[in-house]
């Protein structure tokens, strides 16, 4: 099934679409996405899979204006990103990144590092404080709010990665393999964690991952190759 | 604070990177502080030589330099002679060597001279000067370099003179010279006149007046008040050139050193600004961070220069054969033109790593390992 479209009676209104994506590299030697279709709802859950190099990554980075589509079109909350649109205050305010990597600044502390987003968008220093502490309460975290990235497990430092994500409340979680570098029950802490968060906070999680188990657990699950996505049947 | 601490933070990542930087801007102001003010205070230092117990400086029109300008003789007493001037002194200057001494400043002045009356006088008699023009009198610093006292016979120039008395004077080059009887000066240098004559005015005010009588009486000559001829001599234009060019150069190697520290740290970080991306920093945002740091280098470096300058100056001023010699007075204005200029120089050096730090593309720079 090309083009994948939310089920309207699961879920409330759309935050995300995309609509005929296309995009490739050198000059279009490489085409990694060949008119993708796809729409998520509010608080929606969904794991994307599919082997290296399909487009899983390069869908995300479109999806959180980090690049631009060759064509078609992408809209977030109501709104298309294409060069008009302020993509600061879609990076700032509407989505949240999580990698692989964690991707943290190693001589900052995990609190400072979960306030940078706070301090590129201006946010009151106070209000700021306040979301740290509760996001830290959330993902266990509050204890090592003083101590260095080097410090800290694999586990913490991915959820320090989503603490910081979240911190500007942003209505998309965009998670690009957020448990590959974990081990197995590191994974499951974290991957639990995701989605406690996006049901508590109403936030919508699209995670590209390899772990068709994690993917299950997701309210979709979407294949990905050939730079088009597939809904596969329910078994 | 975290916007700060990003910006410190690359600073003590870097310690040795950070501290070349900020040694090149130290020294770059350090340099061009001490030059600028060595030659200001020599430039103040010969001013002062003109404008002892006087307000106007006499002397030839169009003349690059006051050693060649040449005033008749008889224009002195002329001049004296107007209502308006309390006394005229005619001063020759020029340039002697001795044998270890290639350059010693030698007075041509008269008894009347301020020089001669205001000094202190260390050994001898104010009375004896002129009264023979094989006589001179030394500064303390010539006598010490001259290895002479009084009675002694020196050799200078061409000459031997019988040192009659050994003054001590504030101004370097008046303590390391040579005084002479006017008289003997001009047969000494084969002139007629004298270099300049200074002017002490019964009434300041009556300036302009003056420097128009003169101007009508002497076509060939040209009266200059003291602040005007300090402004408007090509010698101290040239000094004052000299001293901001050699002070400019050092500065724009330290901008140099900095521009490259910042492009390396650019470079190294390329990572963490694309973290700061993703994380919505702007390019306002990204560009600040890194003329931020530019400024903290040149802001250490500046501080850092302004007290090597001062230990400099002061060193100097109290080393024994520079002694009179350097005015370690500093001027706040250089010193405030000095630490903006530093600055400056630290925010231009950044401005390529700057723009280049806003071009980073964050998902390619996420893969940069």
């Amino acid at each position: 099934m090309i083009g994948i479209a939310t089920d309207p009676t699961r879920t409330g209104c759309l935050v995300l679409r995309a609509e005929g994506v296309w995009k490739s590299y050198d000059d279009g030697a490489i085409a990694v996405l060949r008119g993708v279709n796809f729409e998520a709802a509010q608080g929606e859950t969904i794991a994307l899979c599919g082997p290296s190099g399909c487009g899983k990554s390069t869908l995300l980075h479109l999806f959180g204006g980090l690049d631009t589509p060759d064509g078609g079109r992408i809209v977030v909350n109501g709104v298309e990103i294409n060069r008009h649109r302020n993509l600061l205050k879609l990076l700032r305010h509407e989505v949240g990144f999580v990698f692989q990597l964690h991707n943290l600044i190693p001589d900052l502390t995990l609190g400072e590092n979960c306030l940078i987003p706070t301090v590129a968008a201006g946010t009151n220093r106070i209000l700021a404080m306040q979301r740290l502490h509760h996001l830290a309460g959330r993902t266990g975290l509050t204890h090592r709010l003083n101590h260095k990235i080097q410090k800290l497990s694999g586990g913490e430092r991915q959820r320090t990665a989503i603490c910081r994500a979240l911190m500007n409340r942003p209505k998309i979680l965009l998670a690009d393999e957020p448990t590959g570098s974990l081990d197995e029950n590191t994974s499951e802490t974290v991957f639990q964690l995701l989605l406690d968060i996006a049901a508590n906070e109403g936030v919508t999680l699209l995670m590209a991952t390899h772990d068709r188990g994690l993917a299950y657990r997701c309210d979709r699950f979407l294949e990905m190759h050939d730079g088009r996505i597939y809904e596969p049947r329910p078994v | 604070m975290i916007f700060l601490k990003l910006i410190l933070t690359n600073l003590r990542r870097h310690r040795i990177r950070s501290f070349i930087s900020i040694a090149g801007i130290a020294f770059s102001v350090a340099a061009m502080l001490t030059v600028v003010t060595i030659l200001q205070g020599a430039i103040g230092m010969f001013s002062n030589i003109l404008s002892s117990d006087s307000e106007i400086v006499l002397f030839e029109r169009n003349v690059s330099d006051l050693f060649f300008s040449n005033v008749p003789a008889s224009v002195a007493g002329e001049v004296a002679k107007l209502p308006t001037v309390a006394h005229a002194d005619p001063v020759l200057f020029g340039i002697v060597s001795s044998a270890d001494h290639p350059i010693i400043t030698c007075f041509g002045v008269t008894p009347q001279d301020a020089r001669i009356r205001k000094a202190t006088w260390l050994a001898g008699d104010r009375v004896d000067f002129g009264k023979s023009n094989g006589d001179v009198v030394l500064g303390s610093r010539a006598a010490d370099f001259l290895n002479a006292a009084v009675g002694s016979r020196v050799p200078i120039g061409h000459g031997t003179f019988h040192v009659i008395g050994i003054l001590k004077t504030a101004n370097g080059f008046e303590d390391g010279g040579v005084f002479m009887p006017l008289a003997a000066a001009q047969n000494f240098f084969h002139k007629d006149g004298s270099s300049v004559i200074t002017v002490k005015l019964r009434n300041k005010d009556d300036a302009a007046a003056f420097k128009a009588q003169i101007r009508q009486a002497y076509p060939s000559l040209i009266a200059l008040e003291d602040t005007e001829f300090s402004h408007s001599y090509s010698q101290f234009k040239i000094l004052k050139a000299t001293a901001w060019a050699v002070g400019g150069c050092g500065l724009i190697l330290g901008g140099l050193g900095v521009a490259n520290t910042m492009i390396m740290s650019v470079f190294t970080r390329i990572r963490e600004i694309a973290i700061l991306r993703v994380n919505g920093f702007s390019n306002v945002q990204i560009a600040a961070m890194i003329l931020g740091e530019s400024s903290c280098v040149a802001s250490f470096g500046a501080v850092v220069g302004l007290t090597v300058g001062i230990v400099a100056l002061f060193t100097l001023k109290h080393v024994p054969a520079l002694d009179g010699y350097v005015d370690a007075s500093m001027k706040p204005l250089l010193m405030l033109v000095v630490v903006l200029l530093a600055l400056l120089t630290g925010i231009a050096g950044a401005l390529y790593p700057a723009a280049y730090a806003m071009r980073i593309r964050a998902v390619e720079a996420l893969r940069f390992e």
